[in-house]
């Protein structure tokens, strides 16, 4: 593969899913394969079943912890309901990568508002993006061992259109993670990595 | 070497490599995680302090004694620290003094959104800002150098996208960054102490009487005029030449913005945003066709640019409200013709329903608010997770404003006659912060309120830090005060104690405290339900039973939710704490534990 001048991420799920690890991750990722990064992300309010959001920017030099609006080449969504969020950020042709899973908020849980079906929400991001990818990802993690490790089995899927070796990833995940999960994650990295994508 | 840090670990990491010996600081969303950070370097002696002001003093006292000191906290808290802020720049502090306010454009957790540059100009003293972490580092070095070499308190500005946002930090040899895992915080002694050092008596210099304060003021003025030529050579400040016509003057995370929007342009980098730099912003503006200054909130930089006489605009396009981000400043930009927009195919935007943070399953605060909101108390509350409480379906708090402010207010609505009964509501931290004077306010002067301490143990929403009812400190395991015991020595003679998730306890003792026309204390106690990792089997509802009268969504809690002809448990969310099962009129909902009813 060839080097991008950049590479921009969004990650968007509920608060207590692993984004800020995840995110870690792929910012440890970029940096060890020699781009500039940057990573930004927000804690507090958020952090109590809220929304959140991180941004991971890979890059030559790269100036600002925030993707622009529109220039996202990679929007991963580890809720459906927060990747719908998100399809302004994506640039023309960029790639979404979706865990098919559902987490209700608070409006829907009382039956004032309906859960977006799943195919209103392809075309909500389809609108900008070449391909969305739906990966069964918190069913795959639970198969694995933890449904924690969904965010690293979403990992190995986007990992297929990053120019990066696989040893980069694993080395960073086993550094990222606690020590006596290492095995999981590694496990849900490759089985993520080894999905067949629709798009290839 | 190089390593990605977040801006606050880069502070923390800065502060050690400068030598810091003494931290203090209370936790604010978006500063706490730098004290998090540094208390895991050897030789510094790391607190956490009751609230910013005591906190400041701790640093200044430091300071005073020769050693460097660094206290941090958010934008609000310098308000609460404020009164130190002015004599210490007056006394001046021979330790070096950097003074970390974490500002927050966009509130993502703040109850408004201040330019705190502004305490720069108002007590005069000068403030830095980085725009990454690199310079979060480095920035925070410099502070230190300056502050000794000019005998001021030096403020180190950032925001929620420094402070949050990570990015690479060189790294020096043999004075590795040490990230929170690498070691439990308390093993090792403390080796601060300077022994031997006595402590100078000078008091023209220290005590701030009015003859005394009479002949520092000047000394004030001439060390800004020194500051403000030093500015002028400071390695802060940066002239990056571009190949076009514009000049670009800015600071902080909006100068990382601005050299995206704007490739071409030349930039005045501003690392020292007061006092400014005059004949450096002269020499820049001469050198381009048109400026523009490019700064976060207020036109703090455009306002002294333009009393120089200099030709600029800034605020006349870009907004004074809520933070920068690249789209924003390109929409304004090329709205003012300066930049071309970007042309993106539309997307159709849709109507999501919303996910705000809630009161987490198992929490303590529901109870009390569950309790209020049934008995209809008008209610002034505070800051901390419990403001949660304001949201619907509880929407049992009717006013919040700033820290400690909740039973101040509640004693002016008592005072002013309404027909409600008057509650305030707590927190454990915000309460030992500054719920002590206007508790003591209610006592002395004899005011019907009612205050409900939420004592969950811990400063829950910036992220579970130790406070003085914690059994800890930032270094583990410590003293604890008996709020009781120190509620009743105040002269408290109605002091009760409850499990706010015992329904039927709570209630009978908040009713009778409400009926009672005498100041008193109601100690709502309940671990932080994500701290305590309280989990018991989870509860379910039974079909049959359940006439879907909507009682238990009442409660707000995620882990219940009306689906097809009546309620239902999420098994995974629940975490069995039961306050659905006590309101329930029907029943209908039991343990799988077979405790229920």
């Amino acid at each position: 593969m060839n080097r991008p001048e950049k590479i921009d991420f969004i990650l968007a799920g509920v608060g207590g899913q692993g984004t800020i690890l995840a995110s870690d991750i792929l910012t440890g990722v970029g940096f060890r394969s020699g781009f500039d990064v940057k990573k930004s992300e927000v804690h507090g309010m958020s952090q109590r079943g809220g929304s959140v959001e991180s941004q991971v920017r890979w890059g030559r030099e790269v100036f600002s912890p925030l993707v622009e609006k529109g220039r996202a080449d990679f929007l991963v969504g580890f809720e459906m309901l927060e990747a719908a969020r998100w399809p302004a950020y994506l640039a023309p042709g960029g790639v979404a990568l979706v865990n098919r899973y559902r987490i209700f908020p608070p409006a829907v849980n009382t039956g004032q508002a309906d859960y977006p079906p799943e195919g209103d929400i392809d075309r909500l991001i389809a609108a900008r993006a070449r391909l969305v990818w739906w990966i069964d990802a918190s069913d795959a993690a639970t198969a694995l061992g933890h449904p924690a490790v969904a965010g690293v089995v979403l990992l190995g899927a986007l990992s297929r259109f990053l120019p990066v070796a696989e040893d980069i990833w694993q080395e960073v995940v086993a550094e990222l993670v606690p020590p006596r999960a290492v095995e999981l994650n590694r496990r849900a990295f490759a089985a993520g990595r080894a999905l067949d994508c629709p798009g290839s | 070497m190089a390593k990605v840090m977040s801006g606050n670990e880069a502070i923390a990491y800065g502060a050690y490599l400068a030598g810091v010996r003494v931290a203090s600081g209370y936790p604010g969303t978006p500063s706490t995680e730098i004290l998090e950070n540094l208390v895991h370097y050897p030789g510094i002696c790391t607190e956490w302090a009751t609230n910013e002001k005591v906190g400041f003093d701790v640093a200044v006292g430091a300071a005073y004694a020769g050693s460097r000191a660094l206290v941090t906290m958010k934008h609000v808290g310098l308000n609460v620290a404020a009164d130190s802020l002015f004599y210490a720049v007056y006394t001046g502090v021979p330790g070096g003094l950097v003074v970390v306010t974490a500002d927050d454009p966009g509130m993502f957790s703040s109850q408004n959104e201040q330019d705190n540059r502004h305490y720069g100009r108002f007590a005069k003293l000068p403030v830095v800002e980085p725009s990454d972490s690199e310079e979060a580092k480095r920035f925070t070095m410099e502070a230190f150098a300056i502050s000794e070499r000019f005998d001021v308190p030096v403020l180190l500005r950032i925001t929620t996208r420094i402070a949050h946002s990570s990015s690479p930090v060189e790294t020096v040899d043999g004075k590795p960054p040490r990230s929170r895992r690498d070691a439990p915080p308390g093993g090792e002694e403390p080796s601060y102490r300077s022994e031997g050092y006595s402590f100078p008596r000078h008091p023209q210099k220290y005590v701030m009487v009015p003859a005394n304060a009479r002949l520092r003021h000047p000394v004030v003025e001439e060390r800004l005029r020194q500051l403000a030529a030093f500015a002028e050579e400071s390695p802060l400040n940066r002239i990056i030449p571009g190949g076009g016509d514009l000049g670009v003057v800015t600071c902080g995370v909006a100068y990382q913005y601005a050299r995206e929007v704007f490739p071409d342009a030349s930039f005045l980098k501003l690392g020292m945003v007061y006092p400014l730099p005059a004949q450096m912003i002269r020499t820049f503006a001469a050198s381009v066709k048109r400026l523009l200054v490019v700064e976060e909130l207020d036109p703090f930089l455009e306002e002294q640019i333009r009393l120089l006489g200099v030709e600029a605009s800034g605020k006349e396009y870009f907004s004074l409200i809520d933070e920068y981000t690249p789209d924003r400043l390109r929409q304004k930009a090329a709205a003012a013709g300066l930049v071309p927009g970007l042309d993106l195919p539309p997307v159709v935007p849709a109507a999501l329903p919303g996910r705000p943070p809630m009161l987490c399953p198992g929490c303590g605060h529901r109870g009390i608010f569950y309790v209020l909101h049934q008995l209809g108390a008008a209610v002034a509350g505070d800051i901390g997770c419990y403001t949660l409480g304001a949201a619907p379906p509880l929407s049992a708090m009717h006013t919040t404003g700033c820290m400690g402010a909740g039973i101040g207010v509640a004693h002016g609505i008592q005072r002013a006659g309404v027909k409600d009964k008057v509650v305030a509501v707590v927190g454990d931290s915000t309460f030992y912060h500054s719920g002590m004077p206007p508790l003591v306010n209610v006592l002395w002067n004899d005011a019907p309120v009612t205050v409900i301490v939420l004592d969950n143990l811990v400063t829950a929403m910036t992220g579970h830090q130790a406070n003085p009812g914690s059994s800890a400190t930032i270094r583990g395991q410590g003293f604890a005060i008996d709020l009781e015991r120190m509620l009743r020595r105040m002269g408290f003679d109605l002091v009760d104690t409850v499990d706010p998730l015992d329904y039927e306890e709570t209630m009978r003792v908040v009713k009778r405290h409400l009926d009672t026309a005498r100041p008193s204390v109601v100690v709502a106690r309940r671990p932080c339900a994500l701290q305590a990792r309280f989990r018991k089997p989870p509860y379910r509802i039974e079909p049959g039973a359940c006439t879907d009268c909507g009682t238990c969504l009442k409660l707000g809690c995620v882990a219940v939710s009306r689906y097809g002809g009546n309620m239902a448990i999420n098994r995974e969310l629940c975490v069995g704490c039961g306050l659905c099962q006590a309101v329930c009129p029907q029943g209908a909902v039991y343990s799988e534990a077979g405790v229920g009813k």
